[in-house]
């Protein structure tokens, strides 16, 4: 057997070797008995099995997730959704065929729905309906993924994802799949290397015994030759004990060999990423997104919900500041109820900033949560998308306004300094004329607007490079803005975390870098090479 | 607020029935479907819902049938329960949809 080279993308850094684990589509192949009472039993245990499975999950998450899958055992326990599935068995159907038909009306009455949350949790009925039919198909069921196997695939479910334990060294390598899905932000911050775009996976029946994942350069090798397999071990192995070392530096400072100091801040998409994180191991938090309080199957988050969220965070932080970037929908983060449909080019269109300050309802509500939770800590407050110096000043005469309006209430609350996200190229050129306490540089998407190519394209995705020498001026030229204007920058996309671009980051002026952090160690360890 | 007084005596044989208007932010949605059964389930009358007066009803002990009335919030909530503990059902349920749930 000769070994099989794929070149994809890489979606989440690492290298790893397992044996391979593929992901089979739903509607695997099953043997009808052809006696309904069997038949009916099959379903009955796939029921049974598929809510066990949930069951399981439930204990590893927490809050929103562990709330959706509590609904979804409840559904699921419940003798009214396989109603009318044990009536089509009961005259001949296969058990398969006859789920699947009742799910699939069950999720169609969702899709009709005129409310945009029920028709959201026509997901929920997918997962469900999906599970079943694994345990049905009785082979390839997400609950025998073990976690220390190469996972392959077309594309893999977040649920699926979340069913593995990722810490035993497993990784993920996809026929599709985008560096900026879901899944790809959760192996990123689960450590699990991942690959995605290799392609369709070029084996009939028989798939390989053994993967190498290489989810630094995005290539994946299936049985390996033993030569190749060896050279593969050694990198591991060093790239292990550079870690050892890495991680050994995670709580000191960042200094570079020459003697700078770098402020190193965290990204934080989910408050549960903080949860067995040390503050010491960073100086503060460079971007909280926000989005996640409206991803939530709960409609939109009112202003409680919000101020409890980022109080916790600050809590977290102690005196150390917080950069809470206010809500980045549109684009390729669409929110139902909220961003606008149909776009023909949602990069270019009502995103960031300008969807906030076109739904002042919305936008009112995060600020009065922000103004209430700057008295927790040290809270500063970032714009995303800013193009021109009149959308910050209307978001801080509204900030103002509400900021009187708390206090004329008597509620407690603090007006945390406004600064915003550099980001588009416009903004960048002309830093210097916008009144911001602060700059935060996000790397993708000036990446992306600079150079016109999309990271998820993968036909132009080499075009898409931060260490672009355009790209790397118009950082070079925030810095210095900010500089003239005395006031902090920072760089808080990807780009932070990638180690072949720490010295050239650091040429520009930059003083602080925020990455996720599974990042931080390997990003302190880089630091301290630069100047060198 | 709506009036939870049950309409009949208890040792009627019709069923009792009361109302509410859903307070919570999206409706009658998963989470709340989820505690509306829980909650009912804990009675051992038959409990329906439906958002009108003259039905249709819908056993309010499903939560797949709960979510099928897709109940939108500001609609209003009509009970019917039978049994020995039909009035405690009654005021239970009420309690919970104008508490918004426990997430108000």
């Amino acid at each position: 057997m000769t070994e099989i080279h794929l070149t994809g993308r890489a979606a989440a850094p690492g290298l790893a070797i397992g044996p391979v684990t593929v992901l089979r589509d739903a509607v695997a192949k099953r043997t009808n008995f052809g006696d309904p009472a069997q038949e009916a039993a099959a379903l009955k245990a796939a029921i049974a099995a598929a809510s066990a499975d949930i069951a399981g999950l439930i204990a590893t998450v927490r809050g929103e997730a562990a709330e959706i899958l509590e609904f979804q055992v409840a559904m699921l326990e419940d003798d009214a959704l396989a109603e009318g599935a044990y009536d089509a068995i009961s005259v001949g159907i296969a058990a398969d065929h006859a789920w699947r038909s009742a799910l699939d009306a069950e999720i169609a009455g969702y899709h009709a729905a005129d409310d945009e949350y029920f028709r959201g949790r026509a997901a929920d009925l997918i997962d469900i309906r999906d599970r079943v039919l694994a345990h049905l198909g009785g082979e390839g069921t997400v609950a025998t993924i073990s976690g220390d196997s190469v996972v392959a695939g077309h594309d893999i479910s977040p649920s699926i994802f979340l069913a593995v334990d990722w810490t035993r060294g497993g990784a993920i390598a996809l026929a599709a799949g985008s560096p900026s899905s879901h899944v790809a932000m959760l192996a990123r911050a689960r450590g699990a290397p991942m690959v995605v775009g290799l392609g369709p996976l070029p084996w009939n029946g028989q798939p390989p015994a053994l993967a190498l994942v290489d989810g630094d350069s995005g290539t994946v090798v299936f049985d390996p030759e033993p030569e190749t397999l060896h050279l593969f071990e050694q990198r591991m192995a060093a790239a292990t004990a550079a870690r050892a070392v890495a991680e050994a530096g995670r709580f000191e400072p960042a200094r570079t060999a020459d003697g700078r100091h770098i402020a190193v801040l965290l990204n934080v998409a989910e408050p549960d990423e903080l949860a067995h994180l040390d503050p010491a191991i960073c100086d503060g938090i460079g971007l909280v997104r926000t989005e996640f309080l409206f991803e939530a199957s709960q409609g939109l988050p009112d202003e409680d919900t919000q101020y409890q969220v980022y109080r916790r965070i600050l809590e977290w932080a102690g005196q150390k500041p917080v950069t809470i970037r206010t809500l980045d929908a549109g684009g390729d983060k669409p929110i139902p109820g909220l961003t606008v449909d149909g776009e023909s080019n949602p990069f270019l269109g009502l995103r960031g900033i300008r969807l906030l300050l076109a739904r002042p309802d919305v936008f009112r509500v995060q600020l009065r949560a922000l103004l209430r939770a700057a008295v927790h800590g040290s809270l500063k407050v970032m714009l995303p998308m800013v193009a021109v110096p009149s959308e910050l000043e209307r978001t801080a005469a509204m900030l103002d306004a509400e900021f009187a309006a708390l206090t004329g209430q008597g509620i407690a609350c603090a007006r945390p300094p406004l600064g915003i996200m550099v980001e588009v190229p416009a903004a960048a050129l002309c830093a210097e004329d916008f009144h911001a306490a602060f700059y935060s540089i996000g790397s993708n998407d000036l990446t992306q607007y600079t150079m016109a190519a999309a990271r998820d394209i993968g036909a132009v995705a080499d075009l898409n490079d931060t260490g672009n020498p355009a790209v790397l001026t118009l950082i070079a030229r925030t810095v210095e803005s900010a500089n003239k204007r005395g006031v902090e920058v920072s760089l808080c996309g990807d780009a932070a975390a990638e180690t072949r671009l720490t010295g050239p980051l650091l040429a520009t002026g930059l003083t602080a870098l925020s990455v996720a952090p599974v990042a931080v160690a390997r990003l302190k360890a880089a630091i301290a090479t630069v100047g060198a | 607020m709506h009036d939870a007084n049950a309409s009949r005596a208890t040792d009627s044989v019709a069923p009792l029935t009361a109302s509410a208007v859903l307070v919570n932010e999206v409706g009658l949605h998963a989470r709340p479907s989820v505690k509306l059964t829980q909650c009912a389930k804990r009675f051992a009358g038959a409990i329906e819902l439906a958002l009108a007066p003259d039905g249709p009803w819908t056993d309010a002990k499903s939560p797949v049938k709960v979510m099928r009335v897709k109940a939108p919030k500001g609609a209003m909530l009509h009970f019917r329960a039978t049994g020995t503990d039909g009035k405690a059902a009654l005021a239970a349920l009420i309690a919970l949809v104008n508490d918004g749930f426990g997430e108000a």
